[in-house]
């Protein structure tokens, strides 16, 4: 199957606030876009809301003691990630879209799409299990080929993590050869998804400040007539 | 011997695989014998020389602990307490229920997502959300309802004294009345339990009967299936026989795509 059917995309929000999500391969980035952002907003006098992936205390201890003890499978993996998100969209993400907040998000439902497939999941399968979640209004897809992520990573810590270089899946014994290989097929998710999901394709090869140049002035169309005070919900 | 039927996508990074084992999975609300009638299954199956292995529905190792605490902390809203309890089963499912079935066991599961569906859906989830949520869930051979009716199941859970917060959905806020959340919430489920009774072909025993009688006509029932799908002895298949197991095909209605 080329795409996933119409019914599973997400569909959009009716909430005051507004959802702004980044996405990218390890190494892309990203965080740093969306820290700027988040800085450059605020001075701006928005109420503005930073979630990440794989965050809330709620699964936490599970999932690292499921990848340390490598008992985890593509299904348990997946559904675990799933439990983390929805518990951050109902107890963080909602309540400030409804009080009309800006929600910066570092990483949304298209990680999991990329991330469980790559690990055998079905497409469609894990994108019936986010159906839920409401679609961004803007998301910043940061692309960037595999040696610049690679570069930049080594460059700041030396070492890899076993799940970002995708040690679980046995594609290399290497961490770095298995790196390439793993966000090689991540990217390919990703560019997959680009079109049907409504990506903002940003160059992530070139420096922060002409990246986050681009990134500021879509932001500020998109927020048009977003008001400082919004209604609440 | 024929591959084994999921609801949905399956499990796609698993091969396809001949299932000689049996699943069977016995659903029922609180209070109506199934731990009794597992075990006189199970009994029964291993005098004539079937392995048998049980499940029950929660408490994986992975995940168990992790389910008690959130739900002793009242942390979960109906989405995670959705998405733990399938992470809790498919963990289960992948270590123990699939690799026994491959083995020729029979499988007794004490509740199976039928469970999981009607406690969503009673929470408030949407019921197509729910069921494919659960597409990597193996069809079971036979499914066996223990079924009551509200009045005798109040009869039966209330004299033990406690009623436990989530089984009578003081989560949902149906009422500040223990005994009025529990019955509203318990009906629900009975209805969502019929839903999936009928659509998914259960086999339905009155669980008013007594555990004997309830026990032979479970046993009448497996007979039968057995016959049928010449599961003889031990893990094995007949070789031959054009019988196949009762189609599920599209139980759970797949969207098109």
């Amino acid at each position: 199957m080329a795409q996933s059917s119409g019914e599973l995309l997400l569909q959009p929000h009716t909430y005051p606030g507004r959802l702004i999500i980044v996405e990218g391969i390890d190494g892309s980035g990203k965080s740093t876009q969306i820290r700027l952002v988040q800085r450059w907003l605020t001075s701006l006098g928005y109420n503005v809301f930073f979630t990440e992936w794989n965050s809330a205390e709620l699964v936490k201890k599970t999932t690292k003691k499921g990848k340390k003890n490598r008992s985890l499978t593509p299904t348990t993996f997946s559904l675990l990630h799933a439990t983390d998100f929805a518990h951050r969209l109902v107890s963080n993400i909602l309540p400030p879209l409804k009080a009309g907040m800006i929600v910066l998000a570092d990483r949304y439902v298209y990680t999991a799409y990329a991330r469980d497939h790559v690990r055998g999941c079905d497409r469609d399968w894990v994108r019936k299990v986010y159906r839920y979640a409401p679609k961004p209004d803007i998301a910043f897809y940061f692309k960037v080929p595999i040696e610049v992520s690679l570069k930049r990573i080594t460059m700041t810590r030396q070492i890899l993590k076993d799940f970002e270089a995708g040690m679980d899946l046995n594609l290399h014994p290497d961490p770095i050869e298995s790196f390439r290989l793993f966000q090689g097929m991540i990217l390919e998710e990703y560019d997959r998804m680009t079109a049907e999901s409504g990506f903002v394709v940003i160059d992530a090869a070139r420096n922060i400040a002409d990246q986050q140049k681009q990134v500021r002035a879509v932001i500020e169309t998109s927020l048009g007539t977003y008001s400082r005070k919004p209604r609440i919900a | 011997m024929t591959p084994l039927q999921f609801f949905g996508e399956g499990l796609p990074y698993i091969e396809p695989f001949d299932c000689p084992g049996l699943l069977i999975t016995i659903e029922g609300t609180d209070g109506v014998g199934r731990t009794t009638q597992v075990a006189l299954l199970r009994e029964w199956l291993e005098v004539q020389g079937f392995g048998v292995i049980e499940t029950g529905w929660t408490r994986s190792q992975l995940i168990g602990r992790t389910i008690s605490q959130a739900k002793e902390g009242r942390l979960l809203n109906p989405l995670t307490y959705s998405l733990l309890y399938a992470a809790d089963f498919a963990d289960r499912l992948e270590k123990e229920i699939i690799p026994a079935l491959r083995s020729g066991f029979v499988v007794l599961a004490d509740r199976y997502v039928f469970t999981a569906i009607a406690r969503d859906v009673a929470r408030g989830l949407d019921r197509q959300w729910v069921r494919d949520l659960f597409g990597f869930a193996p069809v079971p051979h036979l499914v066996l309802y223990l079924k009551i009716d509200i009045v005798e199941l109040i009869r039966r859970v209330i004299p033990r004294g406690v009623i436990d917060y989530f089984e009578s959905g003081m989560d949902l806020g149906l009422g500040a009345d223990p005994y009025d959340s529990f019955k509203k919430y318990q009906t629900m489920l009975l209805r969502e339990y019929q839903k999936m009774a009928d659509e998914f072909g259960f086999h339905v025993v009155n669980a008013r009967w007594k555990p004997e009688r309830i026990h032979m006509r479970l046993r009448e029932i497996v007979t039968e299936f057995i016959r049928q799908r010449k599961f003889s002895e031990w893990g094995r298949v007949a070789p031959s026989g054009p019988d196949e197991p009762k189609s599920p095909g599209g139980l759970f209605t797949r969207s098109a795509g």
